[in-house]
């Protein structure tokens, strides 16, 4: 039900579609892709070469993709789930005997046209199989203990494979956005409850471990774990960018240095500028305002999931809309912890706004898969 | 919709409430992020400033100084020599191109070395010093310092460059250091910044490479504050680094270059080692090279040369180079089969010049044979068949753990990198590398150290020095650090009994001191200082029947490459050894006329500390040894530098 066309009570045919998508979402998503835009602009010293006008087009292309896979019924995606699970499984492992290596991980597949990376399209892909699955297990068994195991052994096997690549943050990544599907199908929280419980232990296991016998992760990882803790302790190796990025977001103050006035990114004080740490550069220029208003706009596409999932009837859409919420909260949410200095410098970007052509394909193609869901939820009056 | 309503609408209220749990928590985590945002942006907002824009604080690191190297006497084999230099700043230069082009008009500075440097200015971070000109004399260097305020960016520093001032001659045991490539990063997990500094050197081969952790030191940090133009104000902190530790050697007193000089012309090694304390006196291996040509990048003149020359300069003959032992593995076997009491010492086995097994025939080195022969005997003449015969008494596999006691087979403890292990063959070895079953005739062909046997000359030195102390002696190569010894502890026993060994000894002394003894012509004469040893050649072809039937060809009309190496071990004094020493020249001939001299030679200079008296040396080659002598270059003179406590 819309405004557009508020009389509907069933999924709609042919153009009636374009009345029924979720167009706040799309204003939403294009909003946050401009201040990209602006962004990758500012960082090329006010020029649209290299990176702002490739990812323009990019996200043009991307926004095509999206209204396709949104206009196509959820009921064909429900039906090829299996088989993006499986090609998705298929190109990890093509992965891992032809893939090309990029500082110091095998993460792409080239295939032609585009370097693609498996792993990005693994996440949406588990969290489709998850929603699938609970679409079709009877609800009052989720809690069960071989009906929970199922669904662990498929984000276990994708979650394998990309651990090995080594990819550490992409790998959790495939867990987290699994957990939370499993989450919304009502799987007991005191399965939750122990991950947690068991999490917490393995932490304290860990730090208790330090300098004695059993020690139980390399000197190294403790080091780079003293220096998120401490980044003053490192100033020249780790803790450099924790702190140049510290300061860059400071020295922004409430209003900003102003567009293309930030001196921190213009001195190449800042590592990655255009692609993780892109949001340093944006909190230096327009300040604190600028940067709520980012996070407003990310809170407003996560706000409008949820409401997409209320509405929506049908357990699959749900599900999938939920999980792939979750997968793009994690994102913003991880990159913008770790630009502020609350979580490790992990290599997240930050989604539609650092320069990236997989990843911001990827995305845009889930989110034409809520679309989809949104589109074609049933309607009507029920009993 | 396939599902009966009600139980549908149940599904529906738990998702509903599942989800708003989720969307709940996900605002609180975005509340969170908001709350950091204020207190970075607002509360902290103008620290933060401070930081980026009033004090740009720069860090400097100030490189550590790279540890010395010195010879046993105190001579320095790696030093550290002062270099002027020029380096410029992008981030303080402004416009970098017409900085360097002011900077061309006071110094020899070439267009293309200009862009070079603008190049390499591009791919580094904007505070790096990239380095300019180097090497300056001092008129050059105090020109650019006197127009320093018009030149931006510039700063003159004095840096420390590596020199090798023995060069050649200890080229593989102290090896070079040179630019820090992408492989020399990987090793690190976490690479000192320090590395990262253009032009920095680590070391490559050698004891640079191995210890370059402790040579290097750490870096320091200088904490500055610029003003906006670049001008640096003052100093905030600093925080000292830590020098490279000195490291003192065992190798050295002249000893090492004259081993260097003894070998010059061959392709070969030799080792002189401690019979107590395993110090090494020499590690000598011909051809050398100079490390300094390595310093700042090799050209591919003198790499091609070094690379293609069929000596393999490049390589440390004494630790990588592998041989099959031939003959000095007899005392292995003599050892083995007195513990094993499968012999007794004065037991007599005829020799006729072979020895049947089955239907192959294996030969004597001396093909009318040795006669009735003893154990003291077989070594002195280095009868082959008494050793088929006890090595058939006794078995590979009891060989093969005498062959590891006495340390060959196995990567010896020095901070060296590419060590050989060398082989000691067992029938495990054959059935897992050949998948063949062992014959007795290769349990023949091994106690004459031929077939699979192979050790490198560190390994013979080793085990002669074993045989010599019968204690289990480790080589050594690090005498201080910093100035502080390195603690010795006595070695434990071998497990062979003073009698046992005796008879052994006994036998190597009879090579070198008794008429039709291998060695006899290289003998010392002088009675204090009696040499104890063995000699060995090694064939690196098979003789075939067809060629033994027409009479073997000598090594003179063979090819170089296919002649047989000539080995000696030993020890000396006789009656008290200080030293052991292996001698191994690649396609030498033999063992008796080409090793043998060049190890009593080396051994003589060993014991004198100088050139020995003519007296040393038998009256028949006395004249002949004086010519020698005369034509040695006379020693450079060199003033030992104190080995004190830098740190």
């Amino acid at each position: 039900m819309t405004i557009l066309d508020p009389t509907l009570n069933q999924p709609p045919h042919g153009w009636r579609k374009v009345l029924h998508v979720n167009w706040a979402l799309v204003l939403l998503i294009t909003a946050v892709a401009s201040f990209g835009f602006l962004m990758l602009y500012s960082v090329a010293g006010g020029s649209y070469d290299p990176w702002a006008s490739k990812q323009m087009e990019r996200f043009a292309a991307g926004m095509v993709i999206m209204f396709v896979v949104g206009f196509t019924p959820i009921g064909f995606w429900k039906a090829v789930t299996p088989l993006v699970y499986l090609g998705g499984l298929a190109l990890l492992v093509g992965v891992y005997l032809f893939g090309h290596t990029g500082m110091g991980a095998q993460r792409w597949i080239n295939l032609g046209f585009i370097m693609l990376q498996p792993s990005e399209v693994m996440k949406i892909a588990v969290v489709m199989v998850l929603a699938q699955y609970y679409d079709w297990l009877d609800p009052a068994k989720v809690s069960r203990p071989l009906w929970v195991f199922v669904p662990l052994m498929l984000m276990a096997v994708p979650f394998a494979l990309v651990i090995i690549q080594p990819d550490l943050g992409t790998s959790l990544l495939i867990l987290l956005s699994g957990a939370v599907v499993m989450f919304l199908a009502g799987v007991s929280l005191w399965y939750f409850g122990a991950a947690l419980f068991s999490g917490v232990a393995l932490v304290t296991a860990v730090f208790l471990s330090r300098g004695t016998s059993w020690q139980l992760i390399k000197d190294y990882q403790f080091r780079r774990i003293d220096t998120f803790l401490n980044p003053e302790l490192d100033p020249l190796g780790a803790g450099y960018h924790i702190m140049q990025s510290k300061i860059a977001l400071g020295s922004g103050g409430v209003s900003g240095r102003g567009f293309m006035q930030g001196t921190q990114s213009r001195l190449n004080f800042l590592p990655e500028k255009q692609t993780d740490f892109i949001f340093t550069t944006l909190a230096e220029e327009f300040g604190y305002v600028g940067s709520t208003i980012l996070l407003v706009l990310y809170a407003l596409i996560i706000i409008f999931c949820i409401a997409s999932i209320l509405k929506n009837r049908d357990r699959y859409g749900a599900l999938l809309t939920g999980g792939i919420a979750a997968t793009f909260f994690f994102f913003f949410a991880v990159n913008m912890a770790m630009v502020m200095g609350l979580a490790p410098v992990v290599g997240v970007p930050l989604p539609l706004v650092s320069y990236g052509g997989s990843a911001m394909l990827v995305l845009l193609g889930a989110f034409g898969l809520i679309q989809s869901a949104h589109i074609h939820r049933p309607r009507g009056i029920v009993n | 919709m396939k599902l009966p309503s009600k139980t549908n609408r149940e599904k529906q209220r738990r998702i509903t409430r599942r989800a708003l749990m989720l969307g709940g928590v996900q605002m609180a985590f975005i509340g969170v992020l908001s709350w950091r945002m204020r207190q970075l942006q607002v509360k902290q907002s103008s620290q933060y400033r401070l930081l980026a824009e009033e004090n740009r604080i720069n860090i400097r690191l100030i490189p550590p100084e790279r540890g010395l190297i010195f010879d046993r006497g105190g001579v320095a084999l790696a030093a550290n020599q002062p270099n002027y230099r020029v380096v410029i700043v992008r981030e303080q230069a402004g416009d970098p191109a017409r900085v360097l082009a002011d900077l061309a008009r006071l110094i020899d500075l070439p267009e293309e070395t200009r862009q070079d440097i603008l190049d390499t200015m591009e791919r580094h971070s904007a505070f790096v010093s990239v380095p300019v000109a180097e090497h300056l004399d001092w008129q050059d260097f105090a020109r650019i310092s006197a127009n320093a305020p018009a030149l931006p960016g510039i700063n003159t520093e004095v840096g420390l460059d590596r020199i090798y001032p023995q060069a050649e001659a200890y080229s593989h045991i102290v090896g070079y250091v040179g630019p820090v490539s992408d492989t020399d990063l990987a090793r690190y997990e976490n690479p000192d910044p320090v590395l990262k500094i253009p032009d920095f050197r680590v070391g490559k081969t050698g004891i640079e490479r191995k210890l370059e952790d402790l040579l290097r030191g750490s870096a320091g940090t200088s904490r500055i504050e610029v003003n906006s133009a670049g001008r640096v104000m003052r100093e905030l902190g600093r925080s000292e680094g830590r020098n490279g530790a000195d490291l003192q050697l065992t190798v050295g007193d002249d000893l090492q270059k004259y081993a260097q000089y003894r070998l010059q012309g061959e392709s070969a090694a030799a080792v002189v080692m401690d019979v107590q304390s395993g110090d090494l006196h020499a590690m000598a291996s011909t051809p050398g090279f100079d490390p300094n040509l390595f310093i700042y990048g090799i050209s591919s003149k003198d790499w091609n040369a070094l690379r293609d020359n069929p000596y393999r300069p490049l390589a440390d003959k004494t630790i990588s180079g592998v041989y099959p032992p031939g003959s000095t593995f007899k005392m292995v076997v003599a050892l083995t089969a007195l513990e094993e009491g499968v012999i007794e010492p004065d037991e007599f086995i005829n020799c006729p010049g072979y020895y049947d097994l089955g239907n192959r025939r294996f030969h004597c080195w001396r093909r009318g044979g040795h006669g009735r022969v003893d154990l003291s005997n077989s070594l002195k003449q280095s009868c082959d068949v008494y050793y088929y015969e006890i090595s058939q008494r006794v078995g590979i596999e009891k060989i093969a753990t005498m062959a590891r006691r006495l340390g060959l087979g196995e990567v010896p403890s020095l901070p060296l990198p590419a060590m050989a292990a060398g082989l000691v063959p067992t029938k495990q070895y054959k059935q897992d590398k050949f998948q063949q079953p062992w014959f007795i005739g290769d349990t023949l062909n091994s106690a004459i150290g031929q077939g699979f046997v192979l050790a490198s000359p560190l390994q013979l030195a080793v085990l002669s020095a074993r045989i010599a102390s019968g204690r289990m002696v480790e080589p050594r190569l690090i005498r201080r650090v910093n100035g502080v010894p390195q603690p010795l502890e006595r070695p434990p026993r071998i497990g062979l009994s003073d009698t046992q060994l005796d008879h052994v000894r006994f036998g190597m002394f009879r090579v070198g001191n008794e008429r039709r003894g291998t060695a006899y012509a290289s003998r010392i004469a002088e009675e204090s200082m009696r040499m104890a040893g063995k000699t060995g050649t090694s064939q690196v072809r098979q003789i075939t029947a067809a060629e033994r039937a027409a009479g073997v060809t000598k090594n003179e009309d063979l090819p170089w490459e296919r002649r047989d190496h000539a080995l000696f071990v030993g020890f000396a004094p006789y009656d008290n050894p200080i030293f052991s020493i292996s001698v191994v020249v690649e396609h030498g001939g033999s063992g008796s006329h080409t090793a043998a001299p060049i190890a009593r030679d080396i051994m003589l200079r060993a014991l004198y500390g100088t050139q020995p008296p003519l007296s040393a040396y038998p009256a028949e080659i006395r004249s002949k040894m004086r010519l020698q002598q005369e034509q040695e270059p006379a020693p450079a003179p060199i003033t030992p530098t104190p080995v004190e406590d830098r740190a």
